[in-house]
């Protein structure tokens, strides 16, 4: 069992870059998209899932991290300093932001962490002389031939999908997932055993600020050109929790099954019924959300032969 | 007398309203002290400001000669200042050993996870639940409950351990049970200090009684001459029933 989960996971991403071989643009564009949503899901997993707090500022991480490898770029940085400026930009910021956040609990902390993404989206907005406001931003381009950018960014986010599956697996075995899981049950039990929880919390927060950052960056040198509605649009704070919740939140799997499924429901909406995507997959999300509250990987398969309703976790004993 | 727990002055008020009103008093090491006091007497806020979950209005708590006011409720349970909760706090979808863990791992002595497992066995053993170790902590009755917060507490190696009320909604048989449990724990040399309403519990295991009423300390000394204080009585009757009881007393 210990390294089943682990191998699952570094088999599933080997099948997302084999896609290259398929020599299909669509494919492999899918396939981009879905190492990068697994990536953002695995990551809202530490705070969301581990340490049970309802974060929506996924986007503020990722736009933020858009923007500070983008402007990097720009001012003549290589890629890969880019990017590295953007994690260590964004660290900071989630652990600044996280000190004075994670004080609220429940539904205060989540509308504080919404706010986020847009008080970030109207500061970039507002230095247009810096950030070109709200006509965005040209970032340079690679200057391959596009399908070897296209292969480069699919490895990219695989490596970060695959680098975030091993901090999960890390973070869930150590001291800091073990404390986590205690402040995610009872805070005040929590601190009581002498867990440190407001450090907990902050390392929570910027474990799962700092890989959004990192794709981010990375989405802004594939895409090419960035502007704020894109960088901090609030759809994505949703999407990437309601990823991981579908998948099983605070499991290992989890994020990475629902991210798959959530993508490919979307591109199946998408191209068959383009006037009414979003109700049709805002709807299969909450008949999901309904039936399987615990999430795929929760699911008891005995009970849904036996037609018995689902139990959600804290009455299961 | 080495003195583990000193508390000066402590005064703690809620909106105008003191719930503790210049508390002073001193606990040596390997003492077994019992609180006792009216509903409302302020002995849970007693035990809140010492282990931190409430900063005292005024006055000063020192711990092994080492003044601890207003510390952070993680920092009292590093330095092995442990309490039990009234109504127990378990983490419910956890399992009984991983529970113990927590306590072995962040407040007691622990390194890492297959040590904290150890030891929590060993305080499961201590409390009698190793039985149900790999059970979910929400499975167990109310009896179990309390014996596991007693095992989380001993878990963090603590040097002075608080429990308040832990024999509350206990049949008789179990209360004899964490009688021993609680005698025994003292034997290890673990300063005890002890809320509780049952005076069978509190005769028998305190050398010393405090008593509170309305915020104060109005008696603090030997348990057999505290329970014929005239003003202990009056706090839990009322001066006329206190007078009636007395001229009871003294008629026969």
């Amino acid at each position: 069992m210990k390294f089943r989960s682990l191998a699952i996971l570094i088999l599933w991403a080997l099948a997302l870059l084999s896609v290259s071989l398929l020599q299909n643009n669509y494919a492999m564009r899918t396939a981009t998209m879905i190492a990068m949503f697994s990536t953002l899901a695995y990551s809202w997993n530490f705070i969301g899932g581990l340490a049970g707090y309802p974060s929506f500022s996924t986007a503020a991480f990722f736009g933020l991290g858009c923007y500070v490898g983008a402007l990097g770029q720009v001012h003549g940085l290589s890629i890969p300093s880019a990017w590295f400026l953007a994690v260590i930009v964004v660290g900071a910021f989630s652990a600044a932001i996280g000190g004075i956040l994670l004080r609220l609990r429940g539904h205060y902390f989540a509308v504080g962490s919404i706010a986020i993404v847009e008080l970030c989206r109207l500061l970039i907005t507002s230095i247009p002389g810096l950030t070109g406001g709200g006509s965005g931003l040209n970032v340079p381009l690679v200057r391959w031939s596009p399908d070897a950018v296209g292969l480069l960014f699919l490895v990219v986010m695989v490596t970060l999908f695959i680098m975030v599956g091993l901090v999960t697996q890390v973070v869930q075995r150590s001291r800091l997932g073990f404390g986590l899981r205690c402040i995610n049950q009872n805070e005040d039990a929590a601190e009581m055993v002498g867990i440190n929880t407001t450090a907990y919390k902050i390392v929570a927060y910027v474990l799962s600020a700092i890989f959004c950052g990192a794709v981010g960056a990375a989405y802004a040198s594939w895409t090419g050109y960035i502007d704020p509605n894109e960088a901090f649009n609030s759809l994505m704070s949703i999407k990437v929790p309601v990823m991981a919740l579908l998948g099983g939140a605070g499991t290992l799997l989890g994020p990475a099954v629902g991210s798959v499924i959530f993508i490919l429901l979307e591109e199946v909406a998408w191209s068959n019924f383009l006037e009414w995507n979003h109700a049709i997959v805002g709807l299969v999300v909450v008949v999901l959300v309904f039936c399987l509250p615990n999430g795929l990987l929760r699911l008891n398969f005995s009970n849904i032969l036996t037609l018995k309703p689902a139990r959600r976790i804290w009455e299961r004993v | 007398m080495n003195s583990l727990l000193k508390v000066e002055g402590l005064t703690r008020t809620f909106a105008g309203v003191v719930a503790v009103h210049s508390v002073s008093f001193d606990v040596a090491a390997g003492e077994i002290i019992g609180v006792i006091g009216p509903n409302g007497a302020g002995k849970t806020t007693l035990v809140n400001l010492i282990t931190g979950v409430l900063r005292p209005t005024s006055g000063t708590i020192i711990f092994n000669h080492e003044d601890v006011t207003g510390q952070r409720p993680m920092q009292a349970a590093r330095r092995g200042m442990s309490r039990t909760f009234q109504i127990v706090q378990p983490f419910p979808q956890m399992t009984v050993i991983e529970n113990v863990m927590a306590g072995s791992l962040f407040a007691g002595a622990a390194q890492d996870m297959p040590a904290a497992e150890q030891e929590a066995l060993e305080c499961l053993r201590l409390v009698g639940l190793e039985h149900v170790a790999s059970k979910s902590a929400s499975s167990l009755g109310l009896a179990s409950r309390k014996r596991l917060e007693l095992a989380k507490s001993l878990a963090s190696k603590p040097k002075l351990l608080m429990l308040d009320e832990v024999n509350a909604g206990l049949n008789s048989g179990e209360i004899d049970g964490a009688l021993a449990l609680i005698r025994n724990i003292a034997e290890r040399g673990i300063t005890i200090l002890i809320i509780e309403h049952l005076m069978k519990v509190v005769m028998s295991l305190s050398q010393r009684l405090l008593v509170l009423h309305h915020g104060e300390l109005i008696a603090d000394g030997d348990p057999k001459a505290i329970i014929k204080d005239k003003r202990v009585i009056e706090a839990y009757l009322g001066p006329k029933f206190a007078a009636r009881a007395e001229g009871y007393a003294n008629a026969q």
